[in-house]
Parts: structure tokens; C-alpha cells; sequence
């Protein structure tokens, strides 16, 4: 049975208009999946949907079932469920509250953890996101981290309750390159050690590569490839997604062409 | 030579060092890519060359000779700029027509129509964009404008930073493009900060690696980004997610 299935999906505003125009896809226990976009395509709203977050103005219709609840007519707290990792940690994270009491939170809410076992249990959340020093880090205001650091934070954050689901929007795209090879790594061995499911959200195709398994292409709301990503890349189907792999290929090609040359 | 750093530091008035013995030579028609991460840099050193921050040590050399203040006007007018973020490079109140026009009134060359719509011409935005606000237009179009601002007076040289971060993979090709084809046309060089290795690869013949704000490696792109020679660079490119 899926962990999510979103049918027929459409988000729209104020004036009618469709931001996301009738999208349906499922994502089981376990499974890798991404949802690949540039502006505008409607993967954030998606994601947003998902959760029950929509923004005020927005309405959704369609169906989304997470983990057996109906998150379009009854939306409920789905922490416990599903966890979101945003782009830009600096604002997923209160400038006014060390990194230590924001993992806390959701642990002591969902977990009903207290005391010492509050406490050890935000070290173990540090230690599974690989963050050395950890009773620095939990000491520390999220502006005294580094990009990386605090999005590691931010990762300890969602997956501190065991969520079943995990949604990661752009959760690399605000950091350098090599902070962002080390958290697509350690996303990676979350997902892989825990089992837990991961809906991947990005523009970026060679970095969807590293993480997904099958992924839809989005463009205007509506999604117009889906597939194993390995397929979609060597033979995409639709002349969009072929624009996209085209695009990836022109800069990697010219990554190669240096190699070659000398 | 259009423009040479002979080794440029500087320190803040805490004493700690942003840039140490920084020496860069931008020739013409070679296009220089100044690759790093967070903190190596790059900005300071992108202010120093846009004359925004004087080096505590070292000097710019600018056609031949010492860069000093008499000489300031002439070089601002061949020095261009074009940032990051094209929804807070342009100002929201100003039409299109007036702010590509800023260069030539700030610099006293005259605010030239025809040569505004020059500007939109060469960077592929109709006559008409002229008469329209910011807001009207998407990201890759507002990093037309951007470039059609810093083109306008028909510079030398180009410094962008991180010219397409901000910017969708589709619309990223289309402003390399745009640039390639600039700097064939107009006998423009271009300075790129960036930290995506395969537009440097693109778009630049040059590469300098800045890391702790010194020059680790720098030479032919082909040589430093196929063969590096320094532990740093390696690691960078080893980083950058490829197609399968």
C-alpha cells in the first residue's frame, strides 16, 4: 500500500488560474522519488499540498492520501508522518532559538521526551547528521552556523520523530558544491539506513540523478514525464524533458571536453 | 593586459586577512573564471577590482599603468558589472529604458536612445521593453537586462557574479549563450565569479581556484579543471554532480 497517493491534484488561486493542474502520483514505503522543475512548475506547491501548508489564497482539490489521511478535506498534524526539509535554512530556522532547543521541539511534542532523555536524544539527532562538536552546535543560534551546518540542522529537525516520509525542496541548491555533495550523502544513508520514503524536489537534474530512483518532470503544473530516472535521461520521451537533459548535458560535455584535452 | 591585481591583499580592521598576495591578469579575449566557495573571497576581491574597496596591500594595474584616481572615470567606463540576483539588481521603480540608460548618464557619455535600444537589441529583448517596469519580466529576462545595463557604454570588461545561479537550468544555457556571443561581437572580456564548474568550463579559457582567500592554482581551464594540480580544486570538481 502507498504511503502517499495524491490523485488528481490542482492547486489554484484567487483568480482560478491552475498552478498545478490535475497531478497524480503515489509514493510507496521505502521509495525514492523526485519531482523535477524550473519556476513555476508547481513542485513546491505540490510538496506544500502534500503537508497541508498550502498558503491563504490557495485552494486545493483532488485527492491526497498520506499514511491513510485525507490531507485535502481533513488536514491533519502530520508530524509524525511526513517531515520537510526546505532550500534556505536561514529561515526554516528561528534566528531567536539555539540549534539544540529547535530539535528538541519536535521531539518533545511527538515523542513526549523530557530531561535527560530530551537531552540525549538531540544528541543522537546531532550525531545522525554527522555534525562533530555537537554540544556546540546545540549551544549555538543558527547564525553563529555555517550554510551547511544548518541545514544539517534543519535535517536533524525533520527526521528527529521518524517521519515515514520525507520531502526535501531544493535542499541543496542555497550551499556550495562540496557541502552539497556531503547532504546529498547523508541524505542518502538517512533514507537507506531508516527505510524512510523521500519525495525530492529540485531544478536540477544531475543532482535528482544522485538521489532518486523514479521521478515525474513538472512544466506549468502539469507533470509530463514520469519514470525511472536513469530511463528519463538517456531517452526522454517528452520534448521538454529532452530541453532539460539537453541543457544538463551542454555544461557537463564541457566539464568532459577540459578532461579530455589535457 | 586590460586589467592586472599584482599581489592584492586585504585585511579588515580586525586584523583578519580576506585576500592574500592575489595576482590575476584579465588579457583581452580571454575570458577569467574565479571559482570558490563561501568566504574564499571572491567578493572582496570583486569589490577591489570594481574600485568599491582600496587593498590594504598590492596595487591594480590598468592598461599599463597604476590604477589612480585621475584615470578612475576612464576606467569605470570600461568596467561593467552584473550581479547575482536579478530581482534586486534592478530598481523596481525605474522603467527599463532608464535604468539600462544609468551607465551612460553616470559616466557622462550621454543618454543615447538609439544606444538603449542597442543594448535590448544585442541581448535579444524587443524595442518596446524600454517602456516596461522590472516586475513585468521573469528572471532570465531581468538578467537581460542586467547585462544590456552593462554593455550599453560598450566596455572592455565584463565582471559578473554568479551571472546565472539564480537562474533556471534552460534559461542558464540561454545567458551563456548570450555572453559567448557578446564577447565575440563586441571585443568584450568577461570576469566570471562562479562556483558551477561546467559554465566555467563553457565560457572561460582562464581559470584562477581561490580558497582562504589565496590564489591556490590558476591557469588554462582545460589544464586546472582537467588536470588540477591542488588537493582544493580536485575536491571541487570531484563535488559536482554529474549526468549518468
Amino acid at each position: 500500500m502507498s504511503l502517499l497517493t495524491v490523485d488528481g491534484l490542482t492547486v489554484r488561486n484567487g483568480t482560478g488560474t491552475a498552478l498545478v493542474d490535475d497531478v497524480s502520483f503515489s509514493v510507496a514505503p521505502g521509495d525514492r522519488t523526485g519531482l523535477i522543475g524550473e519556476s513555476g512548475s508547481g513542485k513546491s506547491l505540490t510538496a506544500l499540498a502534500v503537508l497541508g501548508l498550502l498558503p491563504p489564497g490557495l485552494t486545493a482539490s483532488g485527492s491526497i492520501l498520506l499514511d491513510g489521511a485525507d490531507m485535502i478535506r481533513a488536514p491533519r498534524g502530520h508530524g509524525q508522518v511526513a517531515a520537510i526539509v526546505f532550500q534556505e535554512p536561514l529561515t526554516a530556522l528561528d534566528p531567536l532559538m539555539t540549534a539544540g532547543r529547535q530539535i528538541a521541539a519536535p521531539i518533545r511534542r511527538f515523542r513526549g521526551l523530557r530531561g535527560a532523555a530530551l537531552r540525549s536524544a538531540v544528541a543522537e539527532a546531532l550525531a545522525e547528521v554527522h555534525l562533530t562538536d555537537a554540544d556546540r552546535i546545540a549551544r549555538s543560534y543558527p547564525h553563529q552556523l555555517s550554510g551547511g551546518q544548518r541545514q544539517r540542522v534543519a535535517i536533524a529537525m525533520a527526521i528527529a520523530c521518524r517521519p515515514k516520509l520525507l520531502i526535501a525542496d531544493e535542499p541543496t541548491t542555497a550551499l556550495d558544491v562540496t557541502v552539497q555533495a556531503e547532504i546529498l550523502d547523508l541524505l542518502d544513508r538517512i533514507v537507506t539506513t531508516r527505510g524512510t520514503a523521500l519525495l525530492f524536489i529540485t531544478h536540477d537534474l544531475p543532482v535528482a540523478a544522485k538521489v532518486v530512483r523514479d521521478t515525474h518532470v513538472m512544466r506549468h503544473g502539469r507533470i509530463v514525464e514520469s519514470g525511472p530516472i536513469l530511463d528519463l535521461v538517456s531517452h526522454p520521451q517528452h520534448e521538454y524533458t529532452r530541453t532539460l537533459v539537453d541543457s544538463a548535458r551542454r555544461f557537463d560535455a564541457a566539464l568532459k571536453r577540459t578532461g579530455r584535452d589535457s | 593586459m586590460i586589467l592586472e591585481a599584482r599581489n592584492i591583499g586585504f585585511a579588515y580592521r580586525s586584523g583578519a586577512a580576506a585576500l592574500t598576495g592575489v595576482s590575476l591578469a584579465i588579457e583581452p579575449g580571454r575570458n577569467v573564471a574565479l571559482v570558490g566557495e563561501s568566504g574564499a573571497g571572491k567578493t572582496t576581491l570583486l569589490r577591489i577590482l570594481l574600485g568599491l574597496a582600496q587593498p590594504s596591500t598590492g596595487e591594480l594595474w590598468y592598461a599599463g599603468s597604476p590604477l589612480a584616481r585621475p584615470r578612475m572615470r576612464d576606467y569605470r567606463r570600461s568596467v561593467q558589472a552584473v550581479f547575482q540576483d536579478p530581482y534586486s539588481s534592478l530598481d523596481p521603480r525605474h522603467r527599463i529604458g532608464r535604468i539600462v540608460a544609468e551607465p551612460l548618464r553616470g559616466l557622462g557619455l550621454g543618454v543615447d536612445q538609439s544606444r538603449v535600444a542597442a543594448a535590448l537589441d544585442a541581448v535579444g529583448l524587443p524595442a518596446d521593453a524600454a517602456g516596461r517596469y522590472p516586475h513585468e519580466f521573469s528572471g532570465g529576462q531581468r538578467q537581460r537586462i542586467a547585462i544590456a545595463r552593462a554593455i550599453v557604454g560598450n566596455p572592455r570588461l565584463l565582471l559578473a557574479d554568479e551571472p546565472v545561479s539564480a537562474l533556471d537550468l534552460t534559461t542558464r544555457v540561454r545567458i551563456v549563450d548570450l555572453l559567448a556571443s557578446l564577447c565575440a561581437e563586441r571585443d568584450l572580456t568577461i570576469m566570471l565569479v562562479s562556483h558551477d564548474l561546467g559554465v566555467v568550463a563553457e565560457l572561460c579559457q582562464h581559470t584562477a581556484v581561490l580558497e582562504h582567500g589565496r590564489l591556490v592554482e590558476q591557469g588554462d581551464t582545460d589544464r586546472v579543471l582537467g588536470a588540477p594540480s591542488h588537493p582544493y580544486t580536485r575536491k571541487l570538481i570531484e563535488s559536482v554532480p554529474r549526468l549518468p
